[in-house]
């Protein structure tokens, strides 16, 4: 792989991190809540006696910086967050700093975001695929078509319809939740197990809500690829229907759909929020959740630098491996 | 069958031995009730180790003629003939499997323009064994494997090809590997639609030139469609001319050249510039417009094919 390439995407995903943070910067001092107020308020409200206020809300502002010029905060806002991967402390579980609270939801998030997008992007991609093909049998063709119209539907209603018919109704799947309450930790087959059934209804509410788009759009792409003369010239080569189908038409259909995965991951993302809350799934959309209704600044600030650092690395990913998937694209720069 | 039909039939009747015999062969696109006529009567043969011009305008039916023999004509195109066979098994009865087993065993083709049609993600190597595979077992596909180089080199191309993609390839070296993929199977009957055609003038010479001794090697025929006459006149044993989808003419090259008979094979013949008697590209013009209206004229009854000398044929009034 050409230096100069992976380079120039090292350094786009850097400037990425770094306008995003200054962006959350300015963005959390524009808003009119001050957090300090908030938690006394807070305090208050959970019948706290607060004597001095004033005075608390001064050594507060102090503690936090708050009372620094707007660059200084900055700089060492900056400074905190890069070099030391500080992200200051929660506000709802003082003096817990933000990062634990964070990465011990990440593996959760992770684990459900990955194998439910790459699971939704495999299976669309090939049923949208089959769909278009002529030997495909036609019932089959029926039920890839019925499937499409799912994705219209909202990742929340999916995920509440999904919990109302299987958790509730016909309790297959528990109702929320990433792995039995006070069951062992350790990594044994059955609590592996315990975890898997955890994550299929969350799962498959985003595997679904996803799904349809990928049916679609494949159908497209492949539509496309049916008037390429490759495809005609391998059928005239008498090659057989499975390896056109697969090397020869899915293959190159699904290079702009690996584009629309890189665009769409932040969609992705934001969608699992919801879907987390709904289950009471411990990922990062749980957690941020309880922030947003504890005011926890910080761990929002830090929920929101970790999409926004998951989206950029795995566009990262895509982008070095797109050039691995089409040799058209080269490397050199100029036409990367 | 009309008697028309009948006698045209008749007319062209097929040898015994012929690689390729096709009789009243009809092409329309479109529904049933809205069907536009492409090719329109077809009847012709190619024998052994032949190679058969098929020469006409655009729109004249060649293209569709030859996806029909390769039996890939889209979905929208509604295809009949009264026979249609390769050497002795029937092309309109074959099924999808005993098609794809015949396609490039024993029928390949050479695509107009090869830009687009070697698969852009896969190296060439790959698409060569590919084509093996599909087709070869065992100790055939090992020997076929091990002659790739040699077929390479027989259409000037390095073995270096074989690791680049199509991209990195020119329009010449495309064009080259796509015959060296039709001769590869060594079939009885190559379909080149307008081989060199888009590329240059050099180019065009050294691929026809690789073209016909390849094709010599193998002892394949070939059906070799181009509008070019003077390419025609170097390589093809005999010429058909289409015209609004149907055969105005066919006979052998040299007859087709010193005495063509229909009105259209007489003006395309004299449309080919001569540095002898140089006309102006005006006049050419302007003779190449009249000759569409005069050949549309007397193309419009649809005269059979009468021999008009022994193998020569024309759809004239005698």
């Amino acid at each position: 792989m050409d230096l100069r390439y992976l380079l120039k995407r090292l350094v786009s995903f850097v400037v990425t991190i770094l306008v995003s943070a200054t962006l959350m910067f300015i963005l959390t001092r524009l808003t009119p809540n001050d957090p300090i107020q908030a938690l006394l308020g807070r305090m208050a409200a959970t019948g706290s006696n607060i004597e001095g206020g004033a005075e608390l809300v001064a050594m507060y502002r102090e503690r936090f910086g708050l009372d620094q010029p707007i660059l200084v905060q900055y700089l060492s806002y900056m400074s905190n967050l890069i070099l030391r991967g500080d992200f200051g402390y929660s506000l709802a579980y003082f003096p817990a700093p933000v990062l634990p609270v964070i990465a011990g939801a990440i593996p959760w998030t992770l684990g459900l975001f990955l194998v439910s997008t790459i699971f939704a992007f495999v299976a669309g991609n090939l049923l949208g695929a089959l769909a278009t093909w002529p030997s495909t049998p036609r019932p089959l063709r029926y039920v890839i078509y019925a499937l499409a119209p799912v994705s219209a539907i909202p990742y929340y209603i999916l995920a509440l319809l999904l919990l109302y018919l299987l958790a509730v109704i016909f309790p297959v799947f528990p109702i929320g939740g990433a792995r039995t309450a006070g069951g062992d930790q350790s990594l044994g087959l059955a609590n592996i197990l315990d975890i898997v059934h955890h994550a299929v209804l969350p799962g498959l509410s985003i595997v679904l809500a996803l799904l349809g788009f990928w049916v679609l759009s494949m159908r497209g792409a492949m539509a496309l690829v049916k008037g390429e003369s490759y495809l005609m010239y391998a059928r005239a080569r008498g090659l057989r229907d499975r390896r056109i189908f697969m090397r020869y038409a899915v293959r190159n259909a699904s290079l702009p759909q690996v584009t629309a995965l890189a665009l769409d991951l932040g969609k992705v993302v934001s969608g699992q929020v919801l879907v987390e809350i709904i289950f009471s799934y411990p990922g990062v959309g749980y957690v941020l959740y309880n922030a947003l209704r504890t005011a926890d600044y910080f761990v929002i600030q830090g929920v929101v630098m970790f999409v926004i650092i998951s989206v950029a690395l795995a566009t990262l990913i895509l982008d070095l491996v797109y050039p691995l998937l089409d040799p058209r694209i080269s490397y050199r720069d100029g036409q990367a | 069958m009309s008697a028309a039909q009948l006698h045209a039939a008749t007319a062209v009747a097929p040898q015994a031995g012929d690689v390729l015999s096709i009789e009243n062969l009809r092409v329309s696109y479109g529904s049933r009730f809205n069907a536009v006529p492409a090719v329109r009567n077809a009847t012709f043969s190619v024998a052994r180790d032949e190679v058969f011009g098929l020469v006409g305008e655009s729109g004249s039916g060649k293209s569709t003629l030859s996806m029909a023999i390769l039996r890939l004509l889209p979905a929208q195109a509604h295809c009949e003939a009264d026979r249609m066979r390769l050497g002795d098994t029937d092309l309109m009865a074959a099924g999808p499997a005993a098609l794809r087993q015949l396609r490039w065993t024993r029928l390949s083709y050479i695509p107009q323009g090869s830009m687009g049609v070697l698969n852009p993600v896969m190296r060439v190597r790959e698409q060569f064994l590919d084509t093996i595979a599909d087709h070869t077992q065992g100790a055939q596909r090992r020997e076929i494997e091990g002659r790739i180089e040699t077929v390479l080199a027989g259409v000037n191309l390095r073995p270096a090809v074989l690791d680049q993609f199509p991209h990195e390839l020119s329009g010449g070296m495309k064009q080259r590997v796509c015959i060296a993929l039709a001769i590869l199977l060594e079939p009885e009957l190559i379909i080149a639609d307008e081989p060199t055609s888009a590329l240059d003038v050099v180019s065009q010479r050294q691929v026809l030139e690789t073209l016909s001794s390849a094709r010599r090697r193998i002892g394949a025929s070939m059906i070799m469609i181009g509008h070019d006459m003077a390419l025609q006149a170097q390589l093809a044993d005999r010429i058909g001319i289409m015209f609004a989808g149907r055969f105005v003419e066919i006979g052998p090259t040299r007859a087709i050249f010193e005495a063509p008979r229909h009105p259209y094979t007489q003006r395309l013949i004299g449309a080919i510039p001569s540095i002898r008697r140089r006309q102006d590209i005006g006049e050419l013009a302007r003779r190449g417009l009249e000759h569409a209206d005069g050949a549309t004229a007397s193309a419009h009854p649809d005269l059979p094919l009468r021999e008009v000398s022994a193998g020569h044929f024309a759809a004239i009034e005698l």
